[in-house]
């Protein structure tokens, strides 16, 4: 595909073309507008705000929403900024990122290398998990939490994050490890490798790709939640995205939009930045999934 | 020592059984050739044989010991893989040792081995290369190095040459047998090309849907095939068939041949006649290999079996050494091999010498060989 | 040792297994059991659990005394309930709509051999590496009646512009989608593009060789083909517009008052703001019983005639 069609004259070709990139312009000034106000609205002063308008450049360029985001911002009772907020995200979502990747990483070795009656049909009752809608386990998972003891606590959260990311992440490597022959792990059998030292020596050496693609994928999928962060979590233990709601919706005062992007920024940044340096990974892990789903 | 005892083993998954009952006895330093069609179930023995999968009835012995229930790394074997499963992420020089670490050999004993099979296998400047780096070549031998790496009692090759090419093939094909020369090791080779396994074997054992068709040499089977299968499935271009009646001639017996409007009889050899005389009146199917339908030679007249008839050849494929022509016999079409500078053009008539003295005749119903 | 063939052979030696050789048979077994314990209790456990819970009177504390159909029953009667579902109907709708067309319409331009199409296809993808509350927090600032576009546009010279849907109760939800198109088309978009470029070559040359201008290849050839791609996005789509909650939160908190309520949201609010957890379990199976009556037979459907060639 993407041969242009010789049945046109050149003329006419090139105006195609123009059409095509003009198109395609205009698209990406759409998709990339609201980052640009985001960015250009958290450098105004509240006064710009009201004379300017939404695409307009700061005429006092201040960074004064961005500080009071980050450290004296209210978010419902507390007014210490996101700082914490951002800190609560980062102490779950690493830990659940690394465990649900490793346990995912061995359930996809286990469903390709080692095979059992059965495991196909327990694979699709796993993979009916990233269907359900979440709402039919809050309930009962609040309880849950509640009687293990670590409800509305960090280690709650990766709790969460980690039973219902593993559908995903055992998706991905499993997708991953039926392209590598079994014929592999028959030879490692008979020079005497055993169940773990297969994975370690010859399975784990071949997974970089999808690790990559597991990690960012799981990364920006917990770092971006929501729903358990507003249902499992309160005050201060909130991650950073709940926190991020609470700041908009707090009507005390002035609506000060600028720190209300500032601060939507800061709660978008490290997931964006990832995308921006490891973007084809990204896209990887959304084919992936998708190609299965 | 290294022998290899295969009795009344059976497998089934579920209610399919794929292996119905095989019985294989491997000598000290035998090379046994397992070829069949896909779907015979040579894989799968060998499969069990390796400790793989499972054996659900029977036993297999390797050296003296039942190894129903012992896991593959304690088997004392070592196999090559039509994939070669060269280790993807490692060395040429680790693929080799990584079954030595594993067993704990001492590191200095690892380099002699390493040396002695890299030297054995001609792939000395190789050894610090990543499989990736390798031609299909090139990989099997490692595959084969590794193998040889363990010493074993027993080396399984599950169709190691199917994925080279043609002219790669025929040179492996000679490394393997003078490894086997060599080494004097106990080889099971599993492969579906005939040709494989009347080149490398000692013995060939000829499946078919789970079965042991014929287990012997490769001469035994190309000669007295036991049945319809294993006589079609070995030699190319395959055996003739014709069916024809049985009929008593002048006190002897033999067939009724019809070439275009003419009848004649082919007399049976007289060994064979006595196994033939019980299907009088009843129909054969008569087995003639092309190589024994030729053109007039200066040895025709030695062999008091040899029959002169004329037929009309109906097409004619040059090959090089020979040309294969074209007849029908009963309708049937066979397959003849000529001199090229003795072949006609298509349907001119053309005299042929038939040796009758390797004929073989099955009974159509059982398909089994009658004499 | 030579061994007749078939004759009698000597007797041998049984080679015993060891402790290790059985848990070593066992171990991908115990290796699978706990995601797969998982799997059963914190999914099909809980599905049950909340099922058992939307047939009872639970309100701030959980009962677990039988009382049929009571709940479905009020959740039916809430007027609530009914926007909510019709929101949905609405929002999947023009949600599904748009990100489809303009979705495959990118992935066509893309494919025409672009310059800088990489970079391109990044910046129509990123929205999709953001949470949905960024998103929301975004476009709430923008389609702020008073100083976003609808001021913007204003300022242009269209004085009597009104943009104000996201606080007017009937367009509220439409605010919605345009800010989850926003997000998620840049997605559709990658997929459409895989698709097209696994369409193979020697297709497209036949068609032209037969004298099919370009309309016509893509229409009746490149398109067709698409259809496992179109299926694909429609469910995850489909996934995503069912379970969306963030967004709304975000844009329009579910108002003015519940006009943009979903689903979602309301089963949120019901359960954990309004202390009616019964009321609540029984919006989350409706939320579930649509997603397996839509999904599973699209999926059903597929697989067949996948089947069959």
């Amino acid at each position: 595909m993407g041969e242009p069609y010789r049945t046109q004259t050149a003329g006419s070709h090139l105006i195609g073309r123009a059409v095509i990139y003009t198109l395609l312009v205009l698209f990406a000034l759409y998709y990339l507008m609201p980052l640009f106000v985001m960015l250009t609205t958290s450098l105004k002063t509240l006064d710009d705000i009201r004379t300017g308008n939404l695409l307009a450049l700061p005429v006092q360029l201040s960074f004064d929403a961005w500080t009071k985001a980050w450290d004296s911002a209210c978010t419902g009772v507390y007014c210490g900024g996101l700082k914490g907020n951002f800190l609560n995200s980062v102490s779950f979502v690493v830990p659940a990122v690394i465990i649900s990747t490793l346990i995912g990483a061995f359930n996809g070795y286990v469903l390709t290398m080692w095979r059992f009656k059965g495991s196909d049909l327990l694979f699709t009752a796993l993979l009916i998990g990233c269907f359900i809608p979440f709402q039919v386990v809050l309930l009962p998972m609040a309880q849950t939490l509640g009687w293990l003891g670590i409800a509305n606590s960090t280690a709650g959260l990766v709790f969460v994050h980690v039973v219902y990311g593993l559908a995903f992440t055992t998706l991905f490597f499993r997708n991953f490890y039926v392209t590598v022959p079994v014929e592999l792990t028959k030879a490692a059998r008979i020079d005497g490798a055993g169940f773990f030292t297969i994975f370690w020596r010859i399975i784990l050496p071949l997974s970089p790709p999808i690790i990559v693609v597991c990690v960012i994928w799981q990364f920006t999928q917990i770092w971006n939640d929501f729903l358990f962060g507003v249902v499992f979590s309160s005050g201060q233990r909130q991650p950073i995205t709940v926190a991020l709601n609470n700041l908009v919706n707090t009507t005390t005062g002035v609506k000060e939009y600028n720190v209300d992007m500032a601060a939507a920024i800061i709660a978008g940044l490290p997931t964006l930045l990832v995308y921006v340096l490891a973007g084809k990974y990204f896209v990887r892990g959304l084919t992936a999934g998708a190609v299965k789903g | 020592m290294g022998s290899l005892s295969i009795r009344n083993v059976v497998k089934r998954y579920g209610p399919v059984q794929v292996l119905k009952g095989i019985n294989i006895e491997v000598s000290d330093g035998e090379f046994l050739i397992l070829v069949g069609p896909s779907g015979c179930g040579k894989s799968t023995l060998l499969n069990m044989i390796a400790g793989l999968d499972t054996i659900t009835g029977g036993e297999i012995a390797i050296g003296g010991r039942i190894v129903n229930d012992l896991s593959p790394k304690d088997r004392d074997i070592a196999m090559v893989f039509q994939s070669y499963a060269l280790y993807p992420t490692m060395s040429v020089r680790d693929n080799i040792c990584f079954g030595l670490k594993i067993r704990k050999v001492p590191k200095d004993k690892q380099d002699e081995i390493v040396a002695r099979v890299a030297k054995t296998l001609q792939m000395e400047h190789l050894l610090e290369r990543m499989p990736s780096q390798l031609s299909g070549g090139q990989r099997q031998r490692v595959a084969m190095g590794r193998a040889l790496a363990r010493d074993p009692m027993l080396f399984l090759f599950d169709e190691p040459l199917s994925n080279l090419d043609a002219k790669l093939r025929v040179e492996m094909r000679t490394e393997i047998k003078l490894l086997h020369e060599r080494l004097k090791a106990t080889i099971v080779y599993v492969t579906h090309d005939q040709i494989e396994a009347m080149t490398l074997g000692d013995r060939i054992a000829v499946m078919k849907e789970g079965e042991v068709r014929q287990l012997g040499s490769p001469q035994e089977v190309y000669d007295n095939p036991a049945d319809l299968f294993v006589a079609s499935f070995i030699g190319s271009p395959s055996m003739n068939f014709i069916r024809c009646p049985v009929v008593a001639d002048n006190g002897a017996v033999g067939v009724e041949l019809q070439e275009g409007a003419e009848r004649f009889v082919f007399r049976a050899p007289e060994p064979l006649r006595e196994g033939l005389r019980r299907s009088l009146g009843k129909e054969v199917i008569m087995g003639i290999r092309p190589e024994q339908i030729t053109d007039r030679s200066p040895w025709s007249g030695e062999n008091p079996h040899v029959v002169s008839r004329s037929a009309k050849i109906e097409v004619v494929q040059p090959t090089g050494p020979d040309t294969l022509a074209l007849i029908h016999l009963n309708g049937t079409p066979v397959t003849c091999r000529v001199h090229p500078e003795a072949a006609p053009h298509p349907g001119e008539s053309m005299s042929l010498m038939f040796d009758l003295s390797k004929l073989v005749f099955f009974d159509p119903a059982s398909e089994k060989r009658i004499t | 040792m030579n061994q007749p063939a078939g004759g009698a052979s000597p007797a041998l030696t049984r080679a015993r297994r060891g402790i290790a050789d059985y848990v070593e048979t066992a171990l991908p077994k115990i290796v699978l059991g706990p995601t797969l314990l998982c799997a059963l209790i914190f999914v099909y456990g809980f599905i049950a659990w909340t099922a058992w819970l939307s047939f009872t009177e639970s309100r701030i504390l959980p009962r677990y005394d039988f009382a049929g159909l009571v709940q479905y029953i009020a959740l039916f009667a809430n007027d609530r309930w009914w926007t909510a579902v019709k929101n949905l109907g609405i929002f999947a709708g023009l949600f599904i709509g748009f990100c489809l067309v303009t979705g495959l319409v990118l992935a066509i331009l893309l494919d025409q051999r672009i310059r800088a199409e990489g970079f391109l296809r990044a910046i129509y993808l990123y929205p999709m590496a953001l949470s949905f509350i960024v998103t929301g927090t975004a476009w709430r600032w923008i389609l702020n009646p008073g100083l976003g576009l609808e001021h913007l546009v204003r300022q242009l010279g269209f004085e009597h512009f009104t943009f104000d849907w996201i606080v007017t109760p009937g367009m509220s939800i439409y605010a919605v989608v345009i800010a989850g198109v926003w997000q998620s088309t840049g997605f559709v978009m990658a997929l459409f593009l895989a698709g097209l470029r696994g369409i193979d070559d020697a297709i497209i040359k036949a068609a032209q060789v037969d004298g099919a201008g370009p309309v016509r290849i893509y229409g009746s050839i490149v398109i067709p083909s698409l259809r496992p791609v179109f299926f694909s996005s429609l469910i995850i789509l489909g996934h995503i517009a069912i379970k969306s909650f963030d967004l709304v939160m975000a844009l329009t908190g579910g108002g003015p008052g519940f006009s943009s309520d979903l689903p979602a949201t309301f089963m949120y609010t019901f359960a954990f703001n309004r202390n009616q957890i019964g009321l609540g379990a029984a919006s989350a199976m409706m939320m579930l019983m649509t997603v397996v009556a839509i999904i599973v037979p699209m999926i059903y459907s597929e697989t067949r005639r996948q089947r069959h060639g």
